[in-house]
């Protein structure tokens, strides 16, 4: 496509101000560019407190979060109070914005907005203006959440140290009203997310193209539904219980204090019971992602479509019912935690029969490691061994004596950091021709990748041996036994950050000065899905004729 | 639209009150929690106002739409899912409070409750009394709209169609008043204990939802009146009533487990 295209193509209505393209927009593209770029930014404040955190953690003894005053260069370990309600605050910020405020936004809110439409050939989403409700719901949450950091919390310092989970009685007894805050801040969070599943769902359902069943829907679309599912069922419940968390810390009411007859029990409960699905919530998106990627560049359609399809559909269904193996410490009965197990461990099937049939699509094809595959073969490689640690925690009696130690930190950064975000990254480039016209150079791709993913093995494969000599999680300082390993996490941690600023470079070469693509479909023809057919950029109105079936059923007839 | 469509689906313009919305909501919560803190109502209610401006125009704007023919077929079945997914939400909003009074009812803390539902030294409501006749006002109410959507849906007749919202409005709020004086007269209180907690919060967001349905069944009265509604396109009232027999549904389960099974 020439410029002069381009510039037709994007300038169709010439009167379209700024603001009016960005903050009233009722365009699903420029909404998923919008919760890209917003969900970046708010992960870069969660991985600034992570580096801070690291550097704590580099050597025993706390030579930078003094009461004193917080230090950028390390200091005598003699003239520092340890400031522990910095250090739980920060745990707290980086698991409330991790959690609500960068992946769901990224996966669910930027590429399903962008792509989810475009591989169904609607022209939008069903609910434009909701759509962008959702967007501006999302950084209201955002701007909640990075208020609390600011306000008074507990121990007569600012920000809430009650880590994301906000477990009662220490949430509801925390001083100060930074928790209350956070509070809302999730509450708007989930009012964002629940808008967007109906939004999502609704025009899985209403807008297919003609032709397209269900049981032909590309797999990542599937995936945003499925999600899309899991946001409107479990995110209420969440609703509820930090309702009567705000209750309990502002009306007097009792919901979890014993004395009144309360439970805090009852609040793990609530919040397991949305935080479960929450974990497949983030993650489900990246498996279409991944499948998109992996059929896309081994040069075969994807294996096993209908077992991939109920696979998911299977995964969203189990996590509704095994909420309680985060709680087996908090004295249920035998059989409770029996069965909490056995449902849990029934959830390798549907994931097993994911992670084969990607391999079985790379088996006998023609595999290009460009670097969204190399990120698709990362995540295959790092989300398995995080499930293998999985199917170890998942045993009841491991499970207590792993209970709050780094085992679990490593465990869940494996599924999380290296399965949902290495998701992220083989979007970005699998996509970022499609969405900005200007190819990333290639070479800077893979120094990205193999940065990244030697730096965060660096960093959470030695939290292994960590949990298993016994180190608490969340914890500001560790006796010198523990001494090695930290400092070969933190350093990887530190690569981990340097590839991240690199991306941001490459991010930024690639929109200014990349090359420009001119093939619609620039990774080949075994890109099937319809976002293909377009241009790069695709125009601001696409699918205004709606596709036909030609041009996307590229299945043998029968 | 600046060209020609060729589809079903509604392409909507730029708009303003998204943005305007989450603004306002953020005012408002930020307002709430300096509420919750002593520092006055004001920003909250700033918040509300906005929030309260926004609901007006764009519902307006989504009426006009209505009016001037968005609304094809296509679009009434997006628009039928997208509601009947809000209520499955709303649903589990719910569950966290039946799941807290089941657990509280089925599993009393030895502490604090004595080990028995109700707690030791709660008095509550005789279910046979006031709860029941507003569970008979709330059944009626929910049979009076459906009567008005089989008048509109069946018979193309307005008249009994404004007829049924009416009184399907005045009962509604005859159950929020008499609700409101049930609540002045609990022996219990919000906070302090258990029992009342549940209570309040349980049949209090069921409250809340009434009044949200009562409103939105009165709009749709005004919308009646002005004649906005055929047999075959009446999505706005569809879903007030949907939403209404969904708020009813809740109520019998409320009845049924707090009011005649735990009281």
């Amino acid at each position: 496509m020439t410029d002069a295209t381009a510039h037709e193509v994007h300038d169709k209505n010439p009167a379209i101000s700024f603001f009016v393209r960005w903050f009233m927009s009722t365009n699903h593209k420029d909404i998923g560019i919008l919760y890209i770029v917003t969900a970046a930014l708010v992960g870069f404040v969660s991985i600034l407190f992570t580096v801070y955190m690291r550097m704590e953690l580099y050597e025993p003894g706390v030579q930078y979060m003094c009461l004193e005053g917080t230090r950028i260069i390390a200091g005598a370990v003699e003239d520092c109070t340890p400031n522990g309600h910095l250090w739980n605050v920060l745990i707290t910020g980086h698991g409330v914005l991790m959690m609500f405020f960068v992946v769901i936004p990224a996966l669910f809110g930027g590429f399903g907005n962008y792509f989810m439409p475009l591989m169904i050939g609607a022209p939008d989403m069903a609910f434009p203006r909701l759509n962008n409700l959702s967007y501006w719901l999302f950084v209201a949450g955002s701007c909640l959440a990075i208020t609390s950091v600011f306000v008074p919390g507990g121990n007569g310092l600012s920000g809430t140290g009650v880590g994301w989970v906000l477990y009662a009685p220490l949430s509801t007894k925390e001083a100060g009203f930074s928790t209350d805050l956070a509070i809302f801040a999730v509450h708007v969070s989930g009012a964002s997310s629940i808008l967007g599943a109906v939004n999502m769902i609704t025009t899985f359902l209403n807008m297919r193209a003609p032709g397209m069943t269900l049981h032909k829907v590309p797999l990542f679309a599937w995936s945003i539904f499925v999600t899309g599912w899991l946001i409107l069922l479990a995110l209420p419940v969440l609703a509820g219980a930090i309702t009567m968390l705000l209750t309990d810390r502002n009306f007097g009411t009792t919901f979890f204090d014993a004395s009144g007859g309360g439970d805090p029990i009852l609040y793990q409960h609530l919040l397991w019971f949305f935080g479960h699905p929450e974990v497949y919530i983030l993650i489900v998106p990246g498996f279409g992602i991944i499948s998109q990627v992996i059929s896309t560049f081994s040069k075969k359609p994807i294996f096993g479509y209908l077992p991939m399809v109920y696979a998911m559909v299977a995964i969203g269904a189990l996590g509704f019912i095994v909420w309680a193996h985060h709680m087996y410490t908090v004295g249920m009965s035998l059989t409770q935690q029996t069965y909490f197990m056995l449902a849990t461990m029934v959830i390798a099937v549907p994931t097993g029969i994911k992670i084969f049939s990607w391999i079985a699509t790379m088996w006998g094809g023609s595999i290009e490691f460009k670097t969204p595959m190399l990120w698709a073969f990362g995540f295959l490689f790092l989300f398995t061994l995080g499930g293998v640690t999985g199917i170890i925690l998942s045993q009841a009696s491991l499970s207590r004596v792993y209970h709050d130690t780094y085992y679990v930190v490593a465990h869940f950064h494996y599924v999380m950091s290296l399965g949902a975000v290495f998701c992220i990254f083989a979007g970005v480039y699998y996509w970022i021709g499609k969405m900005s016209g200007r190819q990333y150079p290639e070479w800077a791709g893979k120094v990205h990748f193999w940065a990244m993913f030697i730096g965060s093995n660096l960093t959470f494969f030695p939290q292994h041996f960590l949990g298993r000599q016994g180190m608490p999680r969340r914890y500001i300082d560790y006796p010198e036994a523990f001494a090695f390993w930290n400092k070969v996490s933190s350093l990887g941690a530190f690569l981990a950050f340097a590839s991240f600023v690199f991306f941001i470079g490459v991010i930024a070469y690639t929109l200014l000065a990349g090359k420009r693509v001119e093939k619609p479909a620039y990774w080949g023809d075994h890109s099937e899905t319809l976002e293909w057919t377009l241009p790069n950029p695709p125009p601001a109105h696409t699918f205004e004729i709606l596709p036909t079936q030609d041009m996307w059923d590229k299945s043998p007839k029968h | 639209m600046a060209h020609a469509k060729e589809h079903d689906y509604h392409i909507i313009e730029p708009s303003v009150w998204p943005f305007l919305g989450a603004v306002g909501g953020f005012i408002m919560l930020l307002g709430a929690v300096l509420f919750f803190n002593d520092y006055g109502p004001w920003i909250m209610m700033i918040g509300m106002v906005l929030i309260a401006y926004v609901m007006i125009a764009w519902w307006g704007d989504v009426i006009k739409e209505a009016q001037t023919g968005d609304h094809t077929p296509t679009v009434r079945i997006g628009l039928r899912y997208g509601f009947i997914l809000f209520v499955m939400s709303e649903i589990m909003f719910f569950a966290a409070w039946f799941w807290n009074f089941f657990k509280h009812a089925l599993y009393p803390m030895e502490e604090g409750s004595g080990g028995v539902w109700p707690p030791v030294g709660i008095e509550t409501f005789d279910p046979w009394h006031l709860p029941l006749i507003n569970t008979l006002i709330l059944l009626l109410s929910g049979a009076a709209a459906t009567w008005a959507h089989h008048a509109i849906a069946h018979e193309n007749n307005r008249k009994d169609l404004i007829q049924g919202l009416f009184w399907a409005i005045v009962l509604g709020v005859a159950f929020t008043g008499f609700q409101a004086y049930e609540y002045s007269h609990a022996a219990f209180s919000y906070s302090g204990n258990i029992y009342g907690a549940t209570f309040f919060m349980a049949t209090g967001f069921h409250g809340a939802h009434v009044i949200i349905g009562t409103a939105f069944l009165l709009v749709c009265l005004f919308r009646a009146m002005k004649g906005h509604f055929t047999p075959e396109a009446h999505i706005g009232f569809e879903t007030a009533a949907w939403y209404w027999h969904f708020v009813d549904v809740v109520w019998l389960f409320l009845f049924a487990a707090v009011y005649i099974w735990g009281g």
